[in-house]
């Protein structure tokens, strides 16, 4: 990857976070803090890594993307908008009635929206399926699923561990966005030890560790991914990346801005824009 | 006499049948195949056959995602745990996105007979026909069950399906055509309207020959699609007939009995046989059948009840 292309990833991860905080504003709701740890690593995937036709969404040749943190709905549909799968000016319906994007996400209500989630756990055996379906026809789509460091707490996910641990499908990669946080309380607080390289190795993982905001680093773990093996990225994040006063905030798992709220968040992003812009 | 056959062994070889001219489909097994009778299946076609391990949930999900990328999934395992144990699943990962999953469970009921209430579902149908995009079958006899199995793989959309284990006697003649949504009158009547699904089909028909001692004289309907209903049959018989008994192996909450006041709620009198808001036990499914009220003699006093 070369510095003009993270030049152009950073310019569209900072244009995704004032999507969100706009139509946040906009909307009265939606999830700031996990949206926000997650948009580098969707940036990278939606405009970079995935081979995908936003003309053609339902394309039988494209890559799958399956968001199983469904609550990060609003940071996933503005990459969806940026990327050209439907108009910018449609976040606007973000939960609002009869709108196509749902405050959690609804399998194709909108092109580009590869599954249903918003219910904790499944998005790791919807991959599986397809991605086994897609071994099977003997095609080469790639299916990447992205699951929450929290969500880890769901058993139905070690169900799919430890299937994907005997199945190796190399087609399908693992990542987890672990911001830390989760709606009452920190990760390690509830669920213990957060060393889930060594975790996944036991399930006989190729557990790659990377900063989950560094496109560089985002890139060379996907780079280090093997073939023939049961593949994970663990990514190393921050719940409400980019503002502040948002970062590793439990509040900010689905608070709304204030009005001085958003306009700070406005003045962070308008700030890094420039310095984007003098780079 | 009638020859008693138990609908799971036909359930395990119509899907060999299917899987001969028909490449799509494909059998995920939560390690119950040897006793839901999907063994058959991996038998001969191996490669499209995945026992997910005991997970029930996860066994969901990779259904729905292979039916996302063009097969036709039928999972399979015991009615309390699909949906007992995935509920959630099914509701996110199936209805919600209406995908081509087919949720075949075996060993419903009180008919599960001595592993006792754990393994009793009585709640299977209730859970499944309020979801939005669900089709709900409960076939009775092995040529009726066949017959379901082929439409439900025919039918584009989610189905959950209902296949008993114990042996019934036949109803369903091989030249009939099995529709979904359709009710099969058994026996004509002008008197009274027996409503039953899958073991309790003979009970009604049994029910209604000793009714037909006593001068009455029941209409008996076969409801094998409980999801979408058969409505103008049940209209029908609330026009043609005096009351309307509905009889199941299902709790009395949810099931056909609820359905069928939900269409004829206040023109006509309805009553239930089924398992009142209680949980089963072990015993065989005869004396189950008999402590918990699912017998001829029930129905007919129900009918008693409603009729006077």
């Amino acid at each position: 990857m070369n510095e003009s292309t993270v030049a152009k990833l950073k310019k569209a991860a900072l244009q995704v976070r004032m999507d969100c905080i706009n139509i946040q504003k906009l909307v009265g709701s939606g999830h700031l803090g996990g949206s926000f740890s997650a948009v580098e690593l969707l940036v990278y995937l939606y405009f970079f890594r995935m081979r995908i036709d936003p003309q053609h969404p339902w394309a039988e040749e494209r890559d799958v993307f399956i968001l199983s943190k469904g609550h990060a709905s609003l940071g996933y549909y503005s990459v969806l908008a940026r990327r050209g799968f439907f108009s910018v000016d449609e976040l606007k319906t973000y939960r609002r009635i009869n709108s196509r994007l749902q405050g959690h996400t609804q399998m194709d209500s909108a092109p580009g929206i590869e599954c249903s989630s918003g219910s904790l756990g499944q998005g790791l055996s919807f991959g599986l399926g397809m991605a086994l379906g897609y071994k099977k026809r003997g095609l080469p789509n790639l299916v990447y699923v992205m699951v929450g460091d929290g969500e880890l707490q769901e058993g139905q996910i070690w169900e799919a561990i430890i299937l994907q641990s005997r199945l190796c499908l190399d087609n399908l990669i693992l990542i987890i966005d672990q911001n830390r946080l989760q709606l009452d309380d920190y990760v390690r607080n509830v669920s213990g030890d957060e060393n889930y390289l060594e975790r996944f190795r036991a399930f006989g993982f190729h557990a790659i560790g990377v900063d989950g905001h560094d496109f560089l680093q985002i890139d060379q773990a996907f780079k280090e991914v093997q073939p023939g093996r049961a593949n994970v990225i663990i990514a190393s994040t921050v719940k409400g990346k980019g503002i502040s006063f948002m970062e590793n905030e439990i509040a900010w798992h689905a608070k709304k801005l204030s009005a001085a709220e958003y306009e700070a968040a406005l003045a962070e992003l308008k700030e890094e824009e420039a310095s984007l812009c003098m780079n | 006499m009638y020859e008693l056959v138990a609908p799971r062994d036909i359930f395990g070889s119509t899907l060999v049948e299917i899987g001969k001219v028909n490449e799509r489909l494909f059998v995920v097994n939560a390690d119950l195949s040897a006793a839901t009778k999907t063994d058959k299946f991996r038998a001969e076609f191996g490669d499209r056959f995945i026992n997910v391990g005991i997970s029930e949930q996860n066994m969901v999900g990779v259904a729905a995602g292979l039916a996302r990328v063009g097969f036709i999934p039928v999972m399979s395992t015991f009615a309390c745990f699909a949906p007992g144990r995935c509920y959630d699943q099914i509701r996110q990962s199936i209805a919600y996105t209406n995908l081509n999953v087919k949720i075949a469970s075996t060993h419903p009921g009180l008919a599960v007979g001595v592993d006792g209430a754990t393994h009793q579902s009585l709640d299977d149908l209730a859970l499944m026909r309020v979801l939005p995009n669900m089709t709900v079958l409960a076939p009775s006899d092995q040529v009726q069950t066949r017959k379901a199995v082929l439409k439900a793989v025919e039918h584009e959309g989610p189905v959950y399906l209902r296949i008993g284990r114990m042996e019934c006697p036949v109803f369903f003649r091989e030249e009939m055509e099995f529709e979904i949504g359709k009710a099969y009158v058994l026996r004509e009547g002008t008197d009274v309207t027996l409503i039953a699904h899958g073991s309790m089909v003979g009970v009604i028909y049994e029910a209604a020959q000793i009714l037909a001692e006593k001068g009455i004289q029941a209409r008996v309907i076969d409801m094998p699609t409980i999801k979408p209903l058969d409505q103008a049959a049940i209209r029908q018989a609330a026009q043609e007939t005096k009351a309307i008994v509905t009889a199941e192996d299902h709790f009395l909450c949810g099931g056909l009995y609820s359905a069928v006041c939900e269409v004829v709620a206040g023109l006509v009198p309805v009553r239930g046989v089924a398992v009142r808001d209680t949980f089963g036990e072990s015993g065989t499914p005869a004396e189950l059948y008999e402590k918990y009220g699912l017998t001829p003699n029930s129905v007919v006093e129900e009918v008693f009840h409603a009729l006077h």
